[in-house]
């Protein structure tokens, strides 16, 4: 088992007690799965093991839940989390070309994260900022209009703030 | 649902007939009455409806899709069509998407002739295959020493995994990611033997194909038995001969006693003991316990130690109650030891040279018999544990004529029981022994109402009091996981209720285990009807014994008399006692158990 910080359970049992006298607290479920993987970046088994004695729903129902969203992590993920638009209109504007980049760029591919814990790939479908087409996400800050030399040089741009 | 609503009655048409019906029923319920019988895969009348597999749909006129009768209601003036050329192409065509990702290798499946899926796929009249599916590739998980989960054969109607949450509330099984690649597995696929499975088996038991079976060793088995230079003995449960004559086809309800003790013989056994008689050496151990524990020493109430599933539980889900469960070993393991002691020193056998083997009617014993705590010397007291279907399954491929055999004895000097010993094997059974002999051990009166009516039957919580001279005392049985969580969390919160509580992991007690015979094409897995007639055949063996409590057996008393000295005593604590401990991991059952 991964030592887990205790602070940020701390924080998270904060958030499951605020949770107990609503009516049906389970049913709150995802939303404290979501701040689990807020303060620790993914779902670790651990993790997971105490929301599951903090909320008396057993562990199998949790990883059940954890594993039928795509948006959970069950591994540890990179600093930076790179969503690269696959929807329609970023894909007939060289989506493709720009996943390519970043691939060639990072030596990863998409769901994996670098070696130096720096970024993680992912791909998505629509993001919402077609006009901007192809788009890519870095954390929560959307970056349009791209070619596979802007994205090279975003990604160094990222590689040199750490 | 109210009351007057059920009592409601409202029109409806099944294929072109008027019906009236109650109100507030599935279409399912209702064509079951009416004499149809839509074919089904997920449905069970006793978990939550799934609503999974869609094979029972029928045609409701006005509605535009077909709707799975399992999980609709009927109506006033719904008009049902059952049996209509495209209805019946439909259902035909959902169980071929079924088979077409499942392993075409029927013939040599463990479940073949006793599966569902292959029931059906007759049924719907499946003769040529139109479609190929994809099929899955995961690697089997033999990590547990009872059950083995083999997720290609799942076709995911979620049986076990509402068995192991509703029923059991043991909740180790959850349906995992999505879509075709869904899995049912543990908690973070961790092995089956690191999660907090019991082992009860019960997955076997509602699973329609072969994705749960017993971790098998009939086949190792089957190398001892051609072994010269070993002593090869077996003892056999009461439910295993309660149920035997299934696996032959034979209605329930007939007991072969006689004829396991000749099977058992012909399949190589040198000798042939019954754990009866050990089920009556735990009484003698746990009514002295008990009493023990009524006059202050040691906790209360006392809960009995013989299901190995609830062993498992207890130190997951309950390390608080560790000090209120029996320190007796199941009957089971007490034999083994007795055998490798006892026995060995009579009859000038190396105990090393003896192989002990169980047949037993649970998966769980598996595990048990690998247990360290249960050692002797560096011995296991019990080599080798298989199932009754397994044992079935070995007599059949011996060529051996079970049906016709004639009756045997079983060997002395562990072959006698009484009738005590006989209904260990139903829920109620081991609360009842134990009354029979405390009750005259406390009171020096023979009891002589022995039959205890109040906790006999299939009622999940039944209460009894009985009262020895003049103190009241309170017992409790509990039968099946769920129900069990019910009275330990009384328990926990009244300590003084009872005195004394029965728990069996399965439903109906042993004869319900996760080892006994699958349901046949004309039953259902755990159908009461059924476990009310294995459950009828032994009570039939108690009524016929002439020694019907424990401590009158004369084997048992020779024993005491030539070997152990008294209950409880040095020998017996060594031999007959063990003790538990808390383990990982934790086991958790929702407060409000729901269906999940």
């Amino acid at each position: 088992m991964i030592a887990v910080d205790e602070g940020k359970l701390a924080e998270l049992k904060g958030y499951i007690d605020s949770h107990r006298n609503i009516e049906h607290p389970d049913s709150y479920l995802i939303a404290i799965l979501h701040k689990a993987q807020e303060l620790f970046g993914y779902l670790e088994n651990s993790v997971m093991d105490f929301v599951a004695h903090e909320m008396d729903i057993p562990t199998a129902h949790i990883w059940g839940v954890a594993t039928f969203y795509h948006y959970f992590n069950l591994h540890p993920v990179g600093k930076h989390i790179i969503s690269v638009c696959l929807g329609t209109a970023c894909y007939v504007n060289g989506a493709n070309a720009v996943l390519q980049a970043i691939k060639d760029e990072l030596g990863i591919n998409i769901g994996e994260t670098t070696e130096d814990k720096m970024f993680t790939l992912h791909e998505a479908r629509c993001l919402g900022a077609c006009g901007l087409a192809p788009v890519v996400m870095i954390d929560q800050k959307i970056h349009g209009g791209l070619t596979p030399e802007k994205t090279k040089a975003l990604i160094k741009e990222y590689r040199n703030k750490g | 649902m109210v009351e007057t609503e059920k009592k409601e009655k409202i029109k409806i048409t099944v294929n072109n007939k008027v019906f009236k019906v109650p109100a507030g029923e599935t279409i399912m319920q209702v064509l079951d009455t009416l004499g149809f019988r839509m074919p089904r895969l997920c449905y069970h009348p006793k978990l939550s409806i799934e609503g999974a597999c869609r094979v029972c749909i029928v045609e409701v006129e006005g509605v535009r899709n077909y709707v799975a009768s399992c999980c609709y209601p009927v109506s006033d003036g719904m008009k049902i069509r059952t049996n209509t050329k495209e209805l019946r192409q439909a259902r035909r065509d959902i169980v071929e998407l079924i088979l077409d990702n499942h392993p075409e290798d029927c013939h040599t499946c463990e479940r073949d002739g006793n599966c569902e899926l292959q029931r059906l796929a007759y049924s719907m009249g499946i003769r040529t295959r139109h479609f190929k599916g994809e099929k899955k590739h995961y690697t089997k998980d033999l990590s547990s020493k009872s059950v083995v989960r083999d997720p290609n054969k799942c076709i995911l109607c979620g049986r076990c995994v509402r068995m192991c949450s509703e029923i059991q509330k043991v909740n180790a099984l959850g349906h995992a990611h999505r879509g075709f690649n869904t899995v049912v597995m543990p908690a973070y696929n961790m092995p089956f033997s690191q999660s907090v499975c019991t082992s009860c088996g019960q997955c076997i038991n509602v699973c329609p194909t072969a994705s749960f079976v017993e971790k098998s060793y009939a086949g190792e088995l089957f190398d001892k038995l051609n072994d010269p230079n070993i002593v090869k003995i077996a003892q056999i449960a009461p439910s295993v001969r309660s149920a035997i004559g299934e696996a032959f086809s034979e209605e329930p309800g007939k007991a072969y006693e006689g004829e396991m003790a000749a099977a058992l013989r012909r399949l190589g056994f040198d000798y042939v003991f019954d754990t009866q008689f050990s089920a009556d050496l735990t009484i003698m151990e746990e009514a002295n316990e008990f009493l023990e524990r009524v006059k202050g020493k040691g906790k209360l109430p006392m809960i009995t130690s013989c299901s190995s599933a609830w062993m498992k539980c207890m130190e997951q889900f309950y390390p608080d109650l560790i000090d209120n469960v029996s320190t007796c070993r199941s009957p089971m393991s007490m034999m083994g030891a007795i055998i490798k002691t006892y026995f060995a020193e009579k009859m000038k056998i190396d105990p090393a040279k003896i192989f002990n083997v169980a047949i037993m009617c649970c998966t769980a014993k598996k595990y048990e018999a690998a247990r360290p705590e249960l050692m002797l010397d560096g011995m296991n007291p019990v080599d080798l544990v298989v199932t009754t279907r397994e044992a079935g399954w070995m007599i059949k491929s011996a060529g051996i004529d079970f049906l016709n055999l004639k009756k045997e004895k079983f060997d002395n000097p562990l072959g006698h029981s009484s009738g005590a010993g006989v209904i260990f094997g139903v829920t109620g059974g081991v609360m009842e022994a134990a009354i029979r002999t405390a009750y005259e051990l406390y009171t020096g009166e023979t009891l002589l109402d022995i039959e205890v009516e109040a906790i006999r039957g299939f009622e999940g919580i039944k209460e009894g009091k009985i009262v020895m001279d003049g103190k009241e005392i309170r017992v409790v049985v509990a039968h099946g996981l769920g129900n069990a969580n019910k009275v330990l969390e009384i328990v926990r919160k009244d300590p003084e209720r009872y005195h004394f509580v029965e728990i069996m992991g399965c439903p109906g007690g042993c004869i319900g285990g996760g080892g006994q015979p699958y349901a046949g094409s004309n039953s259902i897995p755990l159908d009461e009807r059924t476990l009310q007639k294995r459950a009828e055949s032994l009570y039939t063996l108690d009524r016929e014994r002439t020694i019907r409590r424990s401590h009158e057996n004369p084997d048992i008393q020779r024993l005491y008399k030539e070997f152990l000295g008294k209950p409880l005593g040095p020998l017996s604590h060594k031999l007959l006692h063990t003790h538990y401990k808390a383990k990982e991991p934790r086991g958790i059952v929702p407060k409000e158990a729901k269906a999940r």
